[in-house]
């Protein structure tokens, strides 16, 4: 009987020669990640262990990006600990400052990861790789300990739930909206435990940002990982990034899944998923009239160039409406550079945005846009979960760049085909 | 083993921002997350539970971060256990990792009201509530690999094992 493409991965970085849900496997470890807020705990844990040296200093990847710039003292002391850590190892990869970008854009833009790679993150958006054709997943610290020490991890098999795309974009839809309509059709533990597979005739014409986006919030629907097998568009992005090996691999034409869901995305209009749980979507135009405070553009779900660029296109020539804050976050140093060549930023400025350095930043209410009690945000987030970016009593609605710039110059919750 | 307390009843979907808000990440000290722990759900949850209290949750208890911070408070602020009918799977994997006791049982919550007194027996596979008469309930036997893993202590106690044992081997 055939093998789905994660199990096939799955099975390539372990002894058996096949594997099956539910099984129990370690498996080898190609990057493992953490960050300066969950780093500090597996370090921790990796000295109470006996830790001397990291099993791989090239294949352990630390990034300080989600309360930096750092924006308090105990947040200065975290980052410090990982910084010191990363030195003492030799790491080849840490990132921080003018280096450090949202771990998940930054990853894959460096070609740290690469299909058919296993990656663990300390970090439950590390499921976004799987646009490259990886597994990758989200661990806690003390996994990401012992994978430090031994360039293992145990991991049960996942069932897979295959996604099967079919029909035409309408204008504006990106991603996003598939991701935020998937997560309301199946709920937010649809996929509890189990790989989403993304396929279907719709998903070879969607671009890799569209494919990271999408797999990002696999999480969001319970999902251990989300997948896309890869085809030219991957061969295309990772070719001019990669200094290492990589395999594309493919499910078998019988291969099992637990579940199978046919979507045609012709009728899929713009989606905002309505406070506080990423499934309560909805279509822009059922969205009634919802004013906002604040919106932001950015994150690890939407921080890429392409989504900077919609904005702009929806921005030119327009303001924020009075009374909105937009703040707009690219995602890495290179996305920042690249969208200041463009001119995008001339946009975003004469449009009275504020334009943040790379950050994780208000996605987790960390910093950089925190919202007071009775405030609204329309942000391209991936999480709007009571109190997320702030005040228990504050909300935020999670939509598209293009919906998120629409409503910024809207001033409430409305799509680009909206403005004239 | 018995794990024997009153019950504080939450729902469906209870996330780690909710379990500890992100604003206090930026520590790692258990007993400062323990103070915080479950402040979204319930502003003063860490100062009217008791020691050896158990959380019992609807579905998809610990979904959102993967951060361990969230057991981590759990555990530090006194609690004993949590019984949930589903996990999300990041939490449920720091718990067996860090060594957190969580148990699932789809039966108990529509059974148990909140203040109740509740007595999980893990050898007999069941839990009593002992505030009322009535069948014990039964909850998901725990796969082997996660026994050993809790036998152990935890998995980097188990990682530490397999170290000294494959450099005793290696010796031989």
């Amino acid at each position: 009987m055939g093998m789905t493409i994660t199990e096939k991965i799955l099975c390539n970085h372990t002894k058996h020669r096949e594997v099956r849900p539910g099984m129990i496997i370690n498996a080898r470890v190609d990057i493992a990640l953490g960050n300066d807020i969950t780093a500090p705990i597996a370090i921790s844990e990796f000295r109470k262990a006996g830790g001397k040296k990291v099993f791989n200093r090239s294949k352990v990847v630390l990034v300080a990006d989600h309360f930096t710039p750092n924006k308090d003292i105990s947040s200065a002391m975290q980052t410090k600990t990982v910084r010191d850590f990363a030195r003492e190892q030799r790491l080849e990869h840490y990132y921080e400052g003018g280096d450090a970008g949202v771990e998940h854009a930054l990853l894959p833009e460096k070609g740290i990861v690469l299909p058919g790679d296993l990656v663990i993150g300390a970090d439950s958006h590390t499921c976004t790789y799987g646009a490259l054709g990886a597994f990758s997943t989200g661990v806690g610290s003390t996994d990401l300990a012992a994978a430090m020490m031994t360039g293992e991890v145990w991991l049960r098999v996942p069932e897979s739930m295959k996604i099967v795309y079919h029909g035409k974009l309408q204008k504006w839809i990106s991603g996003k909206d598939l991701i935020l309509d998937l997560i309301g059709r199946i709920g937010v533990y649809g996929a509890l435990y189990k790989s989403l597979e993304f396929t279907g005739s719709t998903v070879a014409k969607l671009t890799m940002a569209d494919r990271l986006t999408m797999a990002n919030m696999a999480i969001e629907a319970g999902g251990k990982s989300g997948i896309f097998p890869p085809d030219e568009v991957t061969r295309v992005y990772v070719e001019e990034r990669a200094k290492r090996k990589f395999v594309f691999y493919e499910s078998d034409p019988d291969a099992r899944y637990a579940e199978v869901i046919d979507i045609d995305v012709s009728k899929i209009e713009p989606q905002v998923s309505f406070p506080s749980l990423p499934s309560n979507a909805r279509g822009v135009s059922k969205a009634g009239k919802v004013k906002i405070d604040q919106v932001v553009i950015g994150s690890c779900t939407n921080g890429r160039i392409e989504d900077l660029r919609v904005a702009a296109k929806i921005l030119k020539g327009k303001k924020a409406a009075p009374y909105v804050r937009l703040i707009i976050i690219p995602a890495t140093p290179l996305i920042y550079k690249t969208a200041m060549d463009e001119g995008l930023f001339d946009i975003f400025l004469k449009a009275n945005a504020l334009i943040s350095p790379p950050t994780c930043g208000p996605c987790l209410g960390g910093h950089m846009g925190i919202l007071a009690e009775g405030e609204r945000a329309v942000a391209t987030t991936n999480r709007n979960f009571v109190g997320r970016m702030g005040h228990t009593g504050s909300e935020v609605y999670l939509a598209s760049p293009a919906v998120a710039a629409a409503s910024a110059v809207l001033g409430r919750i409305g799509g680009p085909a909206e403005l004239k | 083993m018995k794990y024997r307390g009153n019950v504080w009843k939450f729902g469906d979907n209870i996330d780690t921002d909710a379990i500890i808000p992100a604003r206090y990440l930026n520590t790692s000290d258990p007993k400062a997350l323990a103070a915080q722990c479950m402040k979204d759900a319930d502003p003063d949850f860490a100062k009217k539970m008791k020691a050896g209290d158990i959380i019992v949750a609807g579905v998809n208890f610990g979904c959102g971060s993967s951060r361990e911070h969230a057991p981590i408070a759990i555990k530090a602020v006194g609690l004993s256990c949590v019984v949930a009918r589903t996990f999300a799977r990041i939490f449920f994997r720091n718990a067996f990792n860090m060594g957190l006791p969580i148990f699932e049982s789809d039966e108990l919550w529509a059974k148990v009201k909140n203040g109740d007194e509740i007595e999980i027996d893990t050898d007999k596979g069941e839990i009593r509530i002992l505030s009322r008469k009535g069948k014990p309930v039964t909850f998901k036997p725990v796969a082997p690999f996660l026994q050993q893993l809790v036998a152990s202590g935890g998995l980097m106690a188990d990682v530490k094992a397999r170290k000294a044992k494959a450099k005793k081997s290696s010796r031989a």
